[in-house]
């Protein structure tokens, strides 16, 4: 039954651990804007260079149907 | 234009910003765009690799058909200017916070926040959406804010710098703190509950007395910070009211959370039980969720804006040698003369000098027609020219101007009185009174019977029927009816304006911009029958120019073909003309067309027409009201006194007598000042007034009245201070929306009630001094909860009539 005393105690440090990793989030700023990196975790990193590529992506959208 | 043939079914639209291609159709790499400055922000695009943005989003861009002057931020340069706007700098890094109204969709985040590409010098720049911002990190050495703002207007997100921005660093519009109290008292009040477990449920066998009391001092230790940190609001507002005379809510709350603590302090320590720790936690967890709740804030949103945010930070001064100089326009002086370039606001009042003005006031009045202005006539502060440069001589200081002087008004001095108090602590004081009689009745009668119970069923009385059920059932209440109210596009600067709006009995109406349609209009054509070639032959020069009486007739007039245009040209503020079809055809104002002046009537714009020399008549345009205005005021007659105060003439008069009956009062030719002080009389009066205005003019009467609504027509957040902010796609639900507000009362009421019956259970474990800790334990989050299903249940009940009454307006 001992052990419960050492395990209670190493469980509210661990808790302890969450709490102040959310208080350093919260300070941090990453509450405030709760959109952007929603849209921006979406983005590629790559730079693209091969231009016909982005063309042919790019044909269909110019035109919109008018009905 | 053998394009528009060729492609018969299909509707061209820009590539860059997605706009019909009416005119003539620029192609280039099998895209077409509909103006040459949209075809330049793609090049610079494209050469710099980040076409990306056009596959993110389709047509993304912002249309480029008006372009940035040249040399419009050159008050960047001026060191006292920069220095003002710039958040934070060191040796060679500047950090500064822009704000682009422009920015729209993810497109936008991607191409602002790869702007290091297309400006060197850019170390960083991040986007914050909802608040239309980007924060920018850029090397000195590289760059200077001048071009980053010149490169962001070059691809269509053009900085907005106002007065406003002058005053340095903006305050924090988020609280971190409560959120962290919040934080704290959640995780306290869930390991308490976790470490109470076996005392709830190991009865008198409880394995043993080391083990229990190593519980008990975690719990302790955790009970802690929600007592000192997470708890402290409610002991310094509490002790605040009472130093003012005043029992306010968070008073017997405070004591109520006091008593719980010195209590299981007092158990814990002389170990003669558990205390009520989780209990306690649990009930500030719940309360500061409420409170959070009810007091979150729309970023996207400001309802106190004034003219400081409508007005340019810098001002072109032409100097004794003729040399313009760029000085801050806080800085500007009683006889300076002042050079205000096309699309620029006049941030004094002033007296034309040279050129030719057309001054758009509709930002101050809500009036979307240019009134034509001539030398030497004075021209407000707060107009915007839009018929190329002119030259001002100011007259007046910024702060003395007959827009700016409004906010000098006590109205705006005064903290306006102390916000009035909700009705929620007046049943809170009745409730804290009855309270404190059953813990002395229950007192009284075990002193005579068993004395050694007093403390037990004193402090149990007082522990279990705090009103935090009343104070959750409000907060809640209260942050759902916000919510609701939001769907329907109905912004409410706080909680403590839907009591307020629950108390109106009249309501005062402006005319222009808000009953009427801001930028609409209708247009009827007085003179010879048109023909349809003829129509088209003014349609098709119409639409060649920017001007909003141009707009209004190209909307007006139904599109039948399109001609070549030759020899197109614009003369600011005066008309357009074009040879079409080897016919000239001329649009514009009276002395433009007929070479003569008419007597002005005030009957809205007047745009002649001629086609070859013949004069054909004119196109008459006039405010139109907005959809559903009559059923409105139809639904608000019988409720409310209403009133008009219009800074028009009276033109309009006899229509709006047959739509609001001859109990309306209206006022025409008002001025700011005379809006405020009709407000005021009617206050004296003891009414409760509502005021709904959208234009600077209306701020003083928006302010002055008990509740302030701004009506708004287009997103770009410019309305001034106020209390609500209504879009005007729901002004057709005005009646149901101010009625939803005033079943706020119901709703808070209906949880009173329900709190009671916990209260009552809970004293009659308390008054007996048995109230275990595992029944307050059972009892807290079991009414918590069931108060918040309420509230949220009522207000979506309530919500149906609105819900209702939006479907069949629209099916109308």
């Amino acid at each position: 039954m001992s052990a419960i005393y050492v395990m209670i105690g190493a469980s509210l440090l661990l808790a302890i651990g969450f709490l102040v990793a959310f208080i350093w989030s919260v300070k941090s700023n990453q509450y405030e804007d709760d959109y952007t990196p929603s849209v921006r975790i979406l983005f590629e990193n790559k730079i693209p260079k091969s231009k016909e590529n982005n063309k042919t992506n790019n044909n269909q959208t110019n035109q919109k149907n008018l009905n | 234009m053998s394009n528009s043939t060729k492609y018969a079914d299909l509707k061209l639209v820009c590539y860059h910003c997605g706009e019909d291609i009416i005119n003539e159709d620029i192609i280039e790499q099998d895209k077409h765009f509909c103006c040459h400055g949209c075809k330049t922000v793609y090049d610079i695009i494209n050469k710099n690799d980040l076409c990306d943005y056009y596959s993110i989003n389709q047509n993304p861009g912002i249309n480029q058909k008006v372009k940035v002057r040249e040399g419009k931020f050159d008050f960047l340069e001026d060191e006292k200017i920069l220095e003002s706007v710039l958040h934070f700098k060191d040796s060679h890094q500047y950090h500064v916070v822009l704000y682009l109204p422009q920015m729209h969709c993810s497109s936008c985040i991607w191409i602002l926040e790869n702007l290091g590409r297309l400006e060197k010098g850019i170390i960083k720049s991040q986007v914050n959406f909802l608040k239309k911002e980007i924060t920018i990190v850029y090397e000195t050495q590289n760059t200077s804010l001048k071009s980053i703002a010149e490169t962001l207007a070059s691809i269509g997100y053009e900085p907005h710098f106002s007065l406003n921005d002058m005053k340095g660093k903006k305050a924090k519009n988020y609280d971190t703190s409560q959120i962290i109290k919040i934080g704290v008292a959640g995780f306290c009040f869930g390991n308490i509950m976790m470490l109470s477990f076996p005392e709830y449920f190991a009865n008198s066998e409880f394995e043993s007395d080391v083990l229990k009391k190593y519980f008990s001092y975690w719990n302790l230790a955790l009970s802690l910070p929600v007592f000192f940190y997470s708890a402290s609001e409610f002991f310094i507002s509490g002790y605040k009211g009472l130093k003012q005379r005043f029992l306010n809510i968070d008073a017997p709350i405070a004591l109520a959370i006091l008593m719980a603590f010195v209590r299981s302090v007092y158990e814990i320590v002389t170990n003669t039980g558990a205390g009520y720790l989780d209990s306690m936690s649990g009930i500030v967890f719940f309360m500061l969720v409420g409170r959070y709740f009810q007091n979150r804030t729309y970023q996207t949103i400001s309802f106190d804006r004034d003219f400081k945010s409508y007005f340019p930070l810098g001002v072109s001064v032409i100097e004794q040698n003729g040399k313009e100089k760029q000085i801050s326009v806080a800085d500007l002086k009683v006889g300076d003369r002042i050079k205000i370039h096309h699309n620029e606001i006049i941030p004094a009042d002033a007296i034309l000098f040279l050129g030719k003005a057309t001054i758009d006031y509709s930002f101050v009045t809500g009036e979307s027609l240019p009134i034509n202005k001539s030398i030497g006539e004075i021209i407000y502060a707060g107009g915007k020219q839009t018929a190329g440069a002119i030259e001002l001589e100011v007259v007046k200081d910024v702060s003395q101007s007959y827009l700016t002087q409004l906010w000098n008004n006590d109205a705006f001095k005064e903290e306006r009185q102390k916000e009035k108090n909700s009705f929620v602590h007046y049943i809170s004081q009745y409730f804290t009174y009855i309270l404190f009689a059953i813990a002395t009745v229950a007192a009284i009668y075990w002193a005579f019977n068993d004395s050694s119970k007093i403390w037990n069923a004193v402090t149990a009385i007082l522990i279990i029927a705090c009103p935090c059920a009343l104070l959750l059932g409000a907060t809640f209440t209260n942050g759902n009816m916000i919510r609701i109210l939001n769907k329907y596009k109905m912004y409410v600067k706080n909680a403590s304006i839907i009591e307020k709006i629950a108390k109106i009995d009249t309501i005062v109406f402006d005319k222009t911009g808000t009953i009427t349609e801001q930028g609409k209009s209708t247009i009827t054509f007085q003179g010879y029958q048109l023909d349809k070639e003829q129509e088209q032959l003014i349609r098709t020069l119409a639409s060649q120019s920017n001007h909003p009486l141009s707009k209004a007739i190209v909307s007006h007039l139904p599109f039948y073909k399109t001609f070549p245009v030759k020899d197109f040209k614009e003369l600011k503020g005066l008309g357009t003309t074009a040879i079409i079809q080897q016919l000239e055809i001329k649009l514009g104002s009276a002395e433009y067309v007929l070479g003569q002046l008419v007597q002005p009537q005030h009957q809205g714009a007047k745009v002649f027409v001629s086609i070859d020399g013949e004069c054909l008549g004119y196109f008459s345009v006039k405010h139109a009201y907005r959809k559903g205005l009559e059923n409105i005021i139809q639904q608000l007659k019988g409720k409310y006194n209403l009133n008009i105060l219009s800074g028009d003439n009276a033109s309009e008069m006899p229509y709006l007598h047959g739509v609001f009956g001859d109990k309306t009062e209206m006022r025409f030719e008002q001025k700011p000042e005379d809006k405020l002080q009709f407000i005021k009389l009617l206050q004296e009066k003891q009414h409760h007034v509502l005021m709904m205005g959208d234009g600077l003019n209306d701020a003083g009467a928006l302010k002055q009245s008990e509740v302030g609504i701004a009506i708004n027509d287009n997103n770009n957040n410019f309305s001034p201070a106020c209390d609500v902010i209504l879009s005007g796609q729901s002004f057709h639900l005005l009646n149901y929306l101010l009625e939803y507000c005033s079943k706020q009362k119901t709703i808070i009421y209906s949880a009173f009630v329900l709190s009671l019956i916990y209260n009552v259970i809970g004293l009659y474990y308390a008054v007996q001094g048995e109230l275990e800790p595992v029944i307050a334990a059972i009892l807290m989050p079991i009414s918590s909860v069931s108060i918040v299903l309420l509230t949220t249940g009522l207000s979506a009940y309530y919500e149906l009539k609105i819900k209702r009454s939006d479907k069949s307006q629209i099916r109308t």
